[in-house]
């Protein structure tokens, strides 16, 4: 998967509210088959470049490329469309539904009179999370107020994978769970990568980034301050990026700035 | 690190999963009713607590004519009550729902009226003031969802402003009799043996039909089928339901028959939790209501299901407007006032409808205005005055809700 063409691009992506300059031609790739970190600071750009990718916000300027094309994301249905799937840090599961009710929020399976196919659902929801190998959820028809955080991640997880996607991007997918919880997430997370999936893992904490990335992006204060190869670097290299910055573009990973400089 | 140590082995859930389903329905229900699990269990039971004690209070309490009564007491705020359900499983507020039933009423009273040049059709005139009060709960909705006032103060105008049409309109004639039969059958129509019998064993058919057609879909999808008991025992229940309430009603006097108020609940009852439950409107009012934001970001149109809530609770409202009217066979400077709008309100959260949103059944508001018509109308029988029967529905109210939390509290303690 060395040179091929990256599923997701961003180029020179810029975006400001007001006078606030949160992003300024910022770069940003994710293959397939590969965990992609993206990290930085508080106010490095982390959300606003996700949100971009979401939809939720649209870029003032730059180009995004999906499977080479490039793409308009206008909202959260295009991305959808795309492919594109977003698990919040708040999760947006809805406590007083069941995981198979969450599972299909939004997009529930219908007859042509509007009337839930409960069944198919329940299924296809048993089916996903077999998949994923998430087996500590005793009963799919639980309501989600009852589960532990790492069920409740695995089901927003879980539901990101079962739309077909081809991109799951996971924003602080540990932040509040407990040690073995965190390390059910993270095998989840490998295996998404794995599967083949393109992940984007937005995280605070190196640990799990180096647990689960193949590169990482790293952001400061609205730039690209460089990519990293999860192998050829060390948390220590990565902690001076974050908070110190290097020049834009070096760190010989071609990929990144090679794209933009075409 | 190994990836099958962090999981807990795909063999070891299975096993446990079916010895719970395995265990007897009687187990389960013990085990529910621990962990507070209550469902619809202390309603039955106050139910019967009520009936037993007014039974010995007055003698005509307990008489097959009063229980023909009863249905048609409940069945106005029961009406009002369904859509109360749907607002406040949103986590919304409908104050304006009792002056809406006054608009309602008023409509359909001013169009029936003879001699007034406006006369029409009593059937027509109960489907224009259904859409006048749909206009009124879209008129509402929409400010609530668009502009984002909140539905409290939105509807408390609303409730000032149709109280204020109301007396505007009434205040010539003082009040407007209704005098077309369709209009009046609403409350008054009473079924004869036969046709209550065929439409008590309608009921249970197509209650059967559907519940078989449940459990064959969930067959062919290979996906976990309820206990058999427990479809067993539904079946009966709903068959000894329909068919004791129109072997009670055949039984009584005067009135006579299973009154068409009554059925009409149920058709509305079975409508609306269809509407709640199966469909993917429903299944969006719970996820508003759980989590707006989620829904929102899961490309739910909320303010879509917003304004369409509020139109089912004024169009509710519109129904139960008319029944009540026809059950005084007029509409007065007072209608819509009085506990019509507090009852409907304490009717859906007795049944257990969380004020919260996003918890609660529409069976809760049939229930719950089973109780309310049942006391106040004892509470009558009895010969206590309407001071006693305010202080009585508001003990109920408050025991019922406080119930509820205490269960929610031992839910949580048990981790359900």
């Amino acid at each position: 998967m060395t040179e091929t063409t990256p599923l997701l691009q961003l180029r020179n992506i810029t975006k400001s509210f007001g006078s606030v300059q949160a992003l300024s031609d910022v770069d940003f790739e994710v293959r397939n088959g590969e965990v992609m970190a993206l990290v930085g600071d508080n106010g490095a750009g982390k959300s606003t470049l996700i949100k971009c990718i979401a939809g939720t916000h649209s870029a003032d300027s730059g180009e995004i490329l999906f499977d080479g094309r490039e793409v308009h994301i206008h909202g959260p249905r295009d991305a959808a469309r795309l492919g594109i799937e977003v698990v919040y840090q708040d999760l947006a599961l809805c406590d007083n539904l069941d995981v198979v009710q969450n599972m299909y929020l939004g997009r529930e399976a219908h007859d042509s009179f509007q009337r839930l196919k409960e069944p198919v659902m329940e299924q296809k929801t048993a089916e996903t999370m077999k998949s994923l190998a998430v087996t500590t959820i005793r009963s799919i028809r639980q309501q989600v107020a009852t589960l532990s955080g790492g069920q409740r991640q695995s089901v927003a997880v879980a539901r990101a994978v079962m739309w077909n996607s081809k991109l799951v991007i996971l924003d602080e997918p540990t932040a509040a769970l407990g040690v073995a919880q965190t390390e059910q997430v993270l095998a989840l997370v490998r295996r998404l990568g794995e599967q083949g999936l393109a992940v984007v893992i937005i995280s605070h904490n190196l640990h799990d980034i180096f647990e689960t990335a193949n590169r990482i992006t790293v952001l400061r204060l609205g730039r690209n301050v460089g990519v990293y190869e999860r192998d050829k670097t060390t948390q220590q290299e990565v902690v001076a990026a974050i908070t110190a910055g290097v020049p834009t573009k070096v760190s010989g990973i071609p990929a990144t700035a090679g794209a933009a400089g075409e | 690190m190994t990836t099958d140590v962090e999981v807990v082995g795909p063999d070891t859930a299975p096993p446990a999963e079916e010895a719970a389903e395995d265990s007897g329905f009687l187990q389960r229900a013990i085990e529910n009713v621990k962990t507070g699990n209550l469902g619809v269990l202390p309603i039955v039971v106050g139910m019967v607590f009520i009936v037993v004690f007014f039974s010995f209070k007055a003698t005509n309490f307990f008489t097959a004519a009063n229980f023909d009564n009863i249905i048609v007491q409940m069945a106005g705020t029961a009406m009002l009550a369904y859509g109360v359900v749907f607002v406040l499983l949103l986590g919304e507020i409908d104050l304006s729902i009792s002056y809406v039933a006054g608009i309602g009423a008023l409509t359909v009273a001013e169009l029936q009226l003879p001699g007034s040049g406006h006369q029409i059709n009593g059937l027509l005139a109960m489907v224009a003031a259904v859409l006048v009060c749909a206009v009124i709960g879209l008129a509402q909705g929409s400010i609530v969802a668009f502009v984002g006032v909140p539905s409290f103060v939105v509807t408390l105008a609303g409730f000032l402003i149709w109280q204020g049409v109301i007396l505007q309109v009434l205040e010539q004639p003082g009040s407007i009799i209704i005098q077309d039969r369709w209009i009046n059958y609403t409350a008054s129509y009473y079924f004869s043996d036969t046709a209550g019998w065929l439409i008590a064993a309608l009921i249970t058919g197509l209650y059967a039909i559907t519940v078989l057609a449940g459990v064959i879909g969930k067959r062919r999808a290979g996906v976990a089928i309820e206990h058999p008991g427990v479809v067993i025992a539904k079946l009966v229940g709903v068959a000894v339901a329909a068919f004791g309430t129109v072997a009670i009603c055949n039984h009584a006097t005067i009135p006579h028959g299973l009154p068409l108020a009554g059925v009409l609940v149920v058709i509305a009852l079975v409508a609306l939790t269809f509407l709640a439950k199966r469909t993917t409107f429903g299944r969006h009012v719970y996820a508003v209501g759980g989590n707006a934001e989620a829904a929102r970001r899961a490309g739910i149109n909320v303010p879509r299901i917003r304004v369409l809530v509020f139109i089912i609770s004024s169009t509710m409202a519109a129904v139960g407007g008319i029944i009540l009217a026809a059950n005084v066979n007029s509409v007065d400077l007072n209608f819509g006032g009085g506990t019509l709008l507090l009852n409907s309100i304490a009717a859906a959260v007795i049944g257990g409808v969380s004020l919260f949103g996003g918890r609660g059944e529409v069976r809760a508001a049939f229930l719950g205005a089973l109780v309310i018509a049942t006391v106040s109308n004892g509470l009558n029988t009895a010969g206590y005055q309407s001071g006693v029967i305010y202080i009585v529905t508001g003990i109920i109210l408050l025991l019922a809700v406080t119930l509820d939390t205490i269960a929610r509290r031992l839910q949580v303690r048990s981790g359900r």
